[in-house]
C-alpha cells in the first residue's frame, strides 16, 4: 500500500496515499472538529468546520475532503482557523433556534457540543433572519423541524447510500436552501420507510423520533391501567450508552429494574416473543418448503423493510413471511393470553414497547395490528426516550440491581435475543427449522455462516438431508438489489433475512447516538455473549412458549396463531 | 450570377434584435426589391458589432458606412439616398458623444479604432448561420493544421507556448491545464464549453455564440484532440435562445461537412458536440456546478481536487474553458503561438473582450489587448462619462471583482495586476460608475447579487454572506453600528478563507475593494448617518427651502402628511414622520425642495 509521510502540528505522521487529511489527523490522535462529515456517508466537505492550514493550498482547506500529499505540512489549531472555526459555528447559531435547554437533543446536540467546545461566547448577528419552516410531525414515528437543520446534508446521504430511498434532496438556494422531500410534502406521502436511519446521522434535533413518552408517563400515572413493557433485544446492549456506561455493555437486568422503578407493571421481554416469532416463522418456512409455497420466504419483522416492500416491490409480498413482528405477537398476546391469566380486561392493559426502530411506532398504528380487539401495541418508545425517562426520573443507572423480567412472557432462548442483530433472525430460525426437521435435538446451534456484517451474505446450509440456500441482507439499499434479483429469478434461496438498518436493530434508527461500525460491532458482540449466557437457545426450548402453545395456543400456524399472530400485507402507493 | 455592387449588413444580435433589427432587415428587402436593386445589393444578416447602444446597425459595403439606431421609417431614405444615389444619410451616422463630429465610417469610431478585434473579428461581418462564410475568413483552418500536421502533444505545447489564460475569470493557463487531462488516462474524457456567461452585464460569450459560433466548436475540436477526448458539451444558459439556435445550426452543418463527427479530415479522429441548457443558476457556471448540472444533478459546487482534469464530467477527466478561452484557440493554431504573443503583456497574452457598462458613453463590447490601461477604455474608447459627471469608480471582473478608484485608472489590465488591488479580471464586466453613485450601496448590490446566487451548500457562503448583506443594507438604512465596518472585514477575510467554491471565496470582494478604495463613504453613513452620495434613500433628508411659494402641492402629493404650512407661507417638512419617498420633490413646480 502506497503511505505518504506528512507532518500535522509538528508530529510526524504516516498514512495511506489516499488519505484525506482529516483521517490522517484522526489517526494520529489529533482532534478536529466536523459536522457534515460523517466516517460512513459520502464526504461533502460543504460546513467548512474542519477546516485547517495545508502546505501549498492558496486558503484554508476542508480537511475532511483534501487529500494527504507527500511532505504535507498541516496545521489544525492556529488562531487563524480557530477564529473561521469559531465564525462558522457563530453563523449556523445566528439561524438556529435558541432553546437548547428544552430541545429533544439537548446534550446529543453536535452542534450544541461544538459551540460550547470551540467558546463561541457571542452572536454577533442577532436580528438577523432566520430560517422559518414549520414542523412536520405528519406521520407517527419521525419529526422533522427543518429550522433545527445546519443543511451538513448527511441526512440525504444517509437516504440515499446507506438506504437507496432517496427521500431526501437539497431544494432552494443560498439562505432559502432547505432539505426537502418531493415537492416538500410529509414524510408519509413520500416513500419514506420510517427506518430512522436520517434522525440517527443528524446532529442537531432536526430529525429525531417522535416524542412518545409524555405518553408512557400519562399510562403510568393512570391508576386504573394496567402498564406493561417489552424490551427489544437489542435494547439491552445500547441503552447503557444513553446513561454513562460504556459502549457494548448488557444491561439487561438493570434496564429491567428502571422499568419497574418507573412504574410498569410488568415487564416482559420481547425476546420472548422473538422465540414465539420462530415458532411460526419457521413453521411457516417448513409448510412452504414442503408444500410448495411461495419462496424464498422472507422475514418480516422489521418494519422498515416491510413497509420498503410494500412502498417499491408490493408484487413480491407473496414472499414474506405472513409472521408478525415480535413486537406484534408480543401486543397481540398480552391483550389476550396475559389478559386472560392475570385476570385482567385487556381493555385496561397498556402495552408499552421499547424499541430500537422509529419504523416500529408506525407499525403498531398499522389497521390491520389489532387481534387483540385492542390496538395491540399502543406506546413505542426508542432506546433513546427511555434513556431519557430513565434520566427524567432520577434513577442512578449504574447503582441499579439487576432484576430478572416478569413471568409468563418474559423468558426467553439464546435464539431470542440474536434477532437484535443482522443474521439472527436466520440463525435463529435454523436452531429450530432444523430440529423440526430432522425430529432431533441436533447439537449444531451456532450458525457463524450467516454472522458478518457484509450487506449481503450468503450460506448452503444442510438440513437434515436437505442443501438450504439462504441469504442474509442489511440496509435497505442491499434489500433493493436483492429484490431486483428475486424480481428477476436470480435470487435462487430458499430464505431470505432482510433487516432495514445496518447491522440490524442494533443499528436501528430509535438507537443512542452518535452511532458507527464500531459501535454496532460492539452491540453485536454483546448480543453474541447474551446467546452464549443461555441456558436454552432454541426458541422451540422455551417453557414459556411451550406453556402458551401447549395450554391456549393450540399448534404454530394453528386457527388460534392464524388468528392472533399472521397478518397480511398491502401495497403502499405514495409519490 | 448577378454583380452584387453593395452589402447591407443587419445586426442580428441579441441587443439590436430586441431593438427591432428584423423589421429593419425585412424592411430593407421590401425597399431594395421595390427600388428594382435585388439583383445588385444584397443584405445580410450578421452578430453582433458589440456596439449595442447604437443598434439596430446597419453597415454599407463596400464604403463602411456605420449607421446606428435605425428604424424601420429609415429603411426607405437609405435606399433611397444611399444606396440609389450614393449620399450619405448624415443624420443616421454616429456622432463622437464628447466631439459632436459624424463619422461615416465604421472604422473610424473610436469605439472601434482604439480596439483589437481577435476573438471578435468575425462578429458582425459573417453570417453566422452560414458555415461558408466561417470557411471563408479562414474557419476551421486551425483544426485542419492540427489534425493533419500537428501532434496532440505539439497541441498542447502551442497553447502552452502562447501563453493563454482562462477568459472565465480564474485566469489559469489554460495549456496547462489541458496538459493536466491530456496525461490522465482513461479511455474515455470530454471537452466542456463554459458559456454560463451569467456576471451582470456582461454578454461577450453570447456575442461570440451568436456571432461566430464555428469558433468555439472549432475550438473545442481542437481541445479534444489536444487531450484525446471524443465528446464535447457546451453549457449554455437557457436564456440564450438566439445562441443555442446558432450554435445548433452550427454544429449541424459542421456534421454534415465532416468538420464534426466521425473521423474528421480523415484523420481518424472523431468529436461530436452536444448542448445541455443551463436552467439559470449562477453558480453552474463554476465548473463543479456545472458538471453535476450536466449530469442531472442539482448545480452544487464539489470541493476540489480532484480536478476535473483528473475526474470530471462523470468520473472521466474533463477538460473546461470559457466560450472566450475556446474563441482563442483557432487563432492560436492558424497564426502560431508568436504571433499571439505580440498581444497582450508578459504574463497576460492576447487580448480581452470587455462589456461596458454603467455611467458611459459608450456602452458596448470592446476587446482590448492586454496591458491597456483602465483610463483607455473608459475615456478612448467608452467616450467618457455621460452627461459631464465625474468618474467615480469603476467595477471590475462581475460580482466577484472590485471597485477600483481614480487613482487606478492608469493601471495597465492584467490578471495579475487587477488581483493585486483587489479586483479580478473575471469574465470582463466593466461597469463605470459616477459621482452619483454610493459605494456602500454598489457594495450591497453585488453581495446581493452572489448572496442570492449561493447554492447553500458550504456555511460561510449560504450564511456569511447573508449576514454580511444585513449588515450593509443596516449601514445604508442609516442604522450602522460603531464595529460594523470591522465586523465585515473580519467576516470578508473569513468567508474568502473558508468558501467552498469561488463564488464564495469572490464574493466579499466588493466589499473589501469598496472598504479600502472608499472607506469614508462607509464612515460617513455610519458616523454621520450621511450618504455622500445621496443615494441611499432611507437617509436622505428633505427640505424644502425659501424657494417655497407656499402652493401647497408637496403637502397634498406626501402619502405621510409630513408637510405643513399656510398656503403662499414656505412649508415645512417633519422629519419624523417623513418616509423619504421624495414625492414632494418630484411635484414642487419651483425646485423648492432639496434632498441632503
Amino acid at each position: 500500500m502506497d503511505m505518504v509521510t506528512l507532518t500535522i502540528n509538528g508530529q510526524t505522521v504516516q498514512t495511506k496515499k489516499t488519505s484525506t487529511v482529516l483521517e490522517a489527523a484522526r489517526a494520529a490522535g489529533i482532534y478536529i472538529p466536523t459536522l457534515c462529515y460523517h466516517p460512513e456517508l459520502s464526504r461533502e466537505g460543504a460546513c467548512r468546520l474542519c477546516v485547517v492550514e495545508a502546505s501549498g493550498a492558496r486558503s484554508l482547506v476542508a480537511s475532511c475532503v483534501y487529500p494527504v500529499a507527500e511532505g504535507m505540512v498541516v496545521e489544525t489549531n492556529t488562531p487563524k482557523v480557530r477564529e473561521a472555526r469559531k465564525l462558522v459555528v457563530e453563523l449556523l447559531l445566528a439561524n438556529h433556534p435558541k432553546d437548547c435547554l428544552s430541545c429533544q437533543k439537548s446534550m446529543d446536540c453536535e452542534l450544541q457540543t461544538i459551540a460550547a467546545e470551540l467558546g463561541v461566547r457571542k452572536i454577533r448577528f442577532a436580528g438577523g433572519e432566520m430560517k422559518a419552516h414549520t414542523i412536520d410531525a405528519s406521520n407517527p414515528a419521525l419529526v422533522r423541524d427543518q429550522e433545527k437543520c445546519i443543511l451538513c446534508g448527511r441526512c440525504i446521504r444517509a437516504c440515499s447510500e446507506i438506504q437507496g430511498m432517496d427521500v431526501y434532496s437539497f431544494a432552494g438556494r443560498g439562505f432559502h436552501t432547505i432539505v426537502s422531500t418531493a415537492f416538500e410534502q410529509g414524510l408519509e406521502k413520500v416513500a419514506c420507510t420510517y427506518c430512522g436511519q436520517c434522525a440517527s446521522v443528524c446532529p442537531t434535533a432536526a430529525i429525531v423520533e417522535k416524542d412518545d413518552t409524555d405518553k408512557a408517563w400519562a399510562a403510568l400515572a393512570d391508576k386504573s391501567k394496567h402498564v406493561v413493557v417489552q424490551t427489544a433485544p437489542s435494547v439491552r446492549v445500547a441503552l447503557g450508552e444513553e446513561l454513562g456506561i460504556p459502549v457494548g455493555e448488557v444491561v439487561t437486568g438493570k434496564m429491567v429494574a428502571a422499568l419497574r422503578r418507573i412504574g410498569f407493571d410488568k415487564v416482559f421481554d420481547t425476546n420472548f416473543s422473538a422465540d414465539l416469532t420462530i415458532m411460526e416463522e419457521g413453521h411457516e418456512f417448513i409448510d412452504r418448503l414442503t408444500n410448495g409455497g411461495v419462496l424464498p420466504m422472507i422475514t418480516s419483522c422489521s418494519p422498515g423493510w416491510v413497509n420498503m416492500i410494500e412502498l417499491k416491490y408490493p408484487e413480491l409480498l407473496p414472499h414474506l413471511s405472513t409472521a408478525k413482528s415480535p413486537q406484534q405477537m408480543f401486543g397481540a398476546i398480552a391483550k389476550t393470553y396475559y389478559a386472560e391469566r392475570a385476570g385482567i380486561d385487556a381493555k385496561d392493559i397498556v402495552s408499552v414497547s421499547i424499541m430500537p426502530c422509529t419504523a416500529k411506532k408506525a407499525e403498531a398504528v398499522r389497521p390491520e395490528m389489532n387481534s387483540s380487539g385492542y390496538q395491540d401495541v399502543d406506546i413505542v418508545l426508542t432506546t433513546r426516550e427511555l434513556g431519557r425517562m430513565i434520566r427524567e426520573f432520577g434513577l442512578d443507572f449504574s447503582a441499579l440491581p439487576e432484576e430478572n423480567f416478569d413471568s409468563p412472557l418474559g423468558k426467553s432462548t439464546g435464539a431470542g435475543v440474536i434477532f437484535g442483530t443482522t443474521g439472527g433472525v436466520m440463525e435463529a430460525a435454523l436452531r429450530t427449522v432444523a430440529d423440526v426437521v430432522t425430529g432431533q435435538n441436533l447439537k449444531q446451534i451456532e450458525y457463524k455462516a450467516v454472522r458478518g456484517m457484509e450487506t449481503v451474505r450468503e450460506a448452503a446450509l444442510k438440513i437434515g438431508e436437505a442443501e438450504v440456500k439462504v441469504a442474509v441482507v442489511h440496509t435497505l439499499k442491499a434489500a433493493k438489489a436483492m429484490m431486483e434479483k428475486v424480481k428477476k429469478g436470480e435470487a435462487a434461496y430458499k430464505f431470505i433475512e432482510v433487516m432495514a438498518c445496518p447491522g440490524g436493530c442494533i443499528g436501528g434508527g430509535g438507537q443512542p447516538v452518535p452511532v458507527d461500525a464500531d459501535i454496532r460491532r460492539a452491540r453485536r458482540e454483546a448480543l453474541f455473549t447474551c446467546d452464549e449466557a443461555c441456558e436454552l437457545r432454541k426458541s422451540h426450548e422455551n417453557p414459556e412458549i411451550i406453556e402458551l402453545y401447549s395450554t391456549w395456543l393450540g399448534k404454530p400456524l394453528g386457527e388460534k396463531a392464524h388468528h392472533l399472530l399472521h397478518t397480511k400485507y398491502n401495497q403502499q402507493k405514495r409519490n | 450570377m448577378q454583380h452584387i455592387r453593395a452589402h447591407v449588413l443587419i445586426c442580428a444580435g441579441t441587443g439590436c434584435k430586441s431593438a427591432g433589427s428584423k423589421e429593419v432587415e425585412l424592411a430593407f428587402q421590401k425597399e431594395i426589391k421595390a427600388a428594382g436593386l435585388a439583383d445588385e445589393v444584397m443584405v445580410v444578416e450578421t452578430g453582433c458589432h458589440g456596439f449595442c447602444e447604437y443598434g439596430p446597425l446597419v453597415i454599407v459595403y463596400p464604403e463602411g458606412t456605420f449607421y446606428s439606431r435605425v428604424t424601420v421609417e429609415d429603411v426607405a431614405e437609405i435606399v433611397e439616398s444611399h444606396l440609389l444615389k450614393g449620399r450619405l444619410v448624415e443624420r443616421l451616422l454616429y456622432h463622437e458623444p464628447m466631439t459632436q463630429e459624424m463619422i461615416p465610417n465604421y472604422s473610424d469610431i473610436n469605439f472601434y479604432k482604439k480596439q483589437h478585434r481577435l476573438v471578435l473579428a468575425h462578429c458582425g461581418s459573417i453570417n453566422p448561420e452560414q458555415i461558408e462564410e466561417y470557411i471563408a475568413v479562414g474557419g476551421y483552418e486551425g483544426l485542419g493544421k492540427a489534425l493533419t500536421l500537428m501532434t496532440p502533444d505539439e497541441v498542447v505545447a502551442e497553447v502552452k507556448k502562447s501563453g493563454l489564460r482562462g477568459r472565465g475569470g480564474g485566469g489559469f493557463p489554460t495549456g496547462m491545464k489541458w496538459g493536466f487531462a491530456k496525461q490522465s488516462v482513461n479511455d474515455k474524457k470530454y471537452v466542456i464549453c463554459n458559456a454560463d456567461e451569467g456576471d451582470p452585464g456582461a454578454f461577450m460569450d453570447r456575442s461570440v455564440l451568436e456571432g461566430d459560433p464555428h469558433k468555439i466548436l472549432e475550438g473545442m475540436a481542437i481541445c479534444g484532440y489536444a487531450i484525446g477526448a471524443d465528446e464535447g458539451y457546451i453549457y449554455v444558459r437557457a436564456e440564450y435562445p438566439l445562441a443555442i439556435k446558432r450554435l445548433r445550426v452550427a454544429i449541424e452543418q459542421a456534421e454534415a461537412m465532416g468538420l464534426l463527427g466521425e473521423n474528421i479530415f480523415n484523420s481518424g479522429f472523431n468529436f461530436q458536440i452536444h448542448i445541455k441548457e443551463g436552467a439559470g443558476a449562477f453558480v453552474c457556471g463554476e465548473e463543479t456546478a456545472l458538471m453535476a448540472s450536466i449530469e442531472g444533478k442539482r448545480g452544487m459546487p464539489r470541493p476540489r481536487p480532484p480536478f476535473p482534469a483528473v475526474s470530471g464530467l462523470w468520473g472521466k477527466p474533463t477538460n473546461i474553458n470559457n466560450v472566450e478561452t475556446f474563441a482563442n484557440v483557432p487563432l492560436i493554431l492558424v497564426n502560431g503561438a508568436d504571433w499571439y504573443c505580440q498581444f497582450g503583456t508578459e504574463k497576460s497574452k492576447g487580448t480581452k473582450v470587455f462589456a461596458l457598462t454603467g455611467k458611459i458613453n459608450n456602452t458596448g463590447l470592446a476587446e482590448v489587448p492586454m496591458g491597456i490601461t483602465m483610463r483607455e477604455i473608459i475615456y478612448d474608447i467608452g467616450g467618457g462619462i455621460n452627461n459631464g459627471k465625474k468618474f467615480k469608480a469603476v467595477q471590475i471582473g462581475g460580482p466577484s471583482g472590485g471597485c477600483l478608484p481614480e487613482e487606478l485608472l492608469d493601471l495597465p489590465i492584467d490578471y495579475d495586476s487587477l488581483t493585486a488591488v483587489g479586483a479580478m479580471m473575471g469574465s470582463g464586466g466593466l461597469v463605470v460608475m459616477d459621482e452619483d453613485t454610493c459605494m456602500v450601496d454598489v457594495a450591497k448590490f453585488f453581495l446581493n447579487f452572489t448572496q442570492s446566487e449561493s447554492c447553500g451548500k458550504c456555511t460561510p457562503c449560504r450564511e456569511g454572506t447573508k449576514r454580511m448583506l444585513e449588515i450593509l443594507t443596516r449601514i445604508t438604512e442609516g442604522q450602522g453600528r460603531e464595529g460594523d465596518i470591522e465586523l465585515l472585514e473580519n467576516m470578508a477575510k473569513n468567508i474568502k478563507e473558508t468558501a467552498l467554491c469561488g463564488l464564495g471565496q469572490t464574493a466579499p470582494n466588493p466589499v473589501l475593494s469598496t472598504l479600502k478604495y472608499f472607506r469614508n463613504e462607509y464612515e460617513a453613513h455610519i458616523k454621520e448617518k450621511r450618504c455622500p452620495a445621496g443615494v441611499c434613500e432611507k437617509m436622505a433628508i428633505y427640505t424644502i427651502t425659501d424657494k417655497c411659494k407656499g402652493c401647497g402641492l408637496c403637502a397634498k402629493t406626501c402619502p405621510v402628511k409630513a408637510i405643513s404650512g399656510n398656503l403662499k407661507q414656505q412649508h415645512v417638512i417633519d422629519q419624523a414622520i417623513c418616509i423619504k419617498c421624495g414625492a414632494c420633490m418630484s411635484v414642487c413646480p419651483f425646485k423648492a425642495i432639496t434632498k441632503g
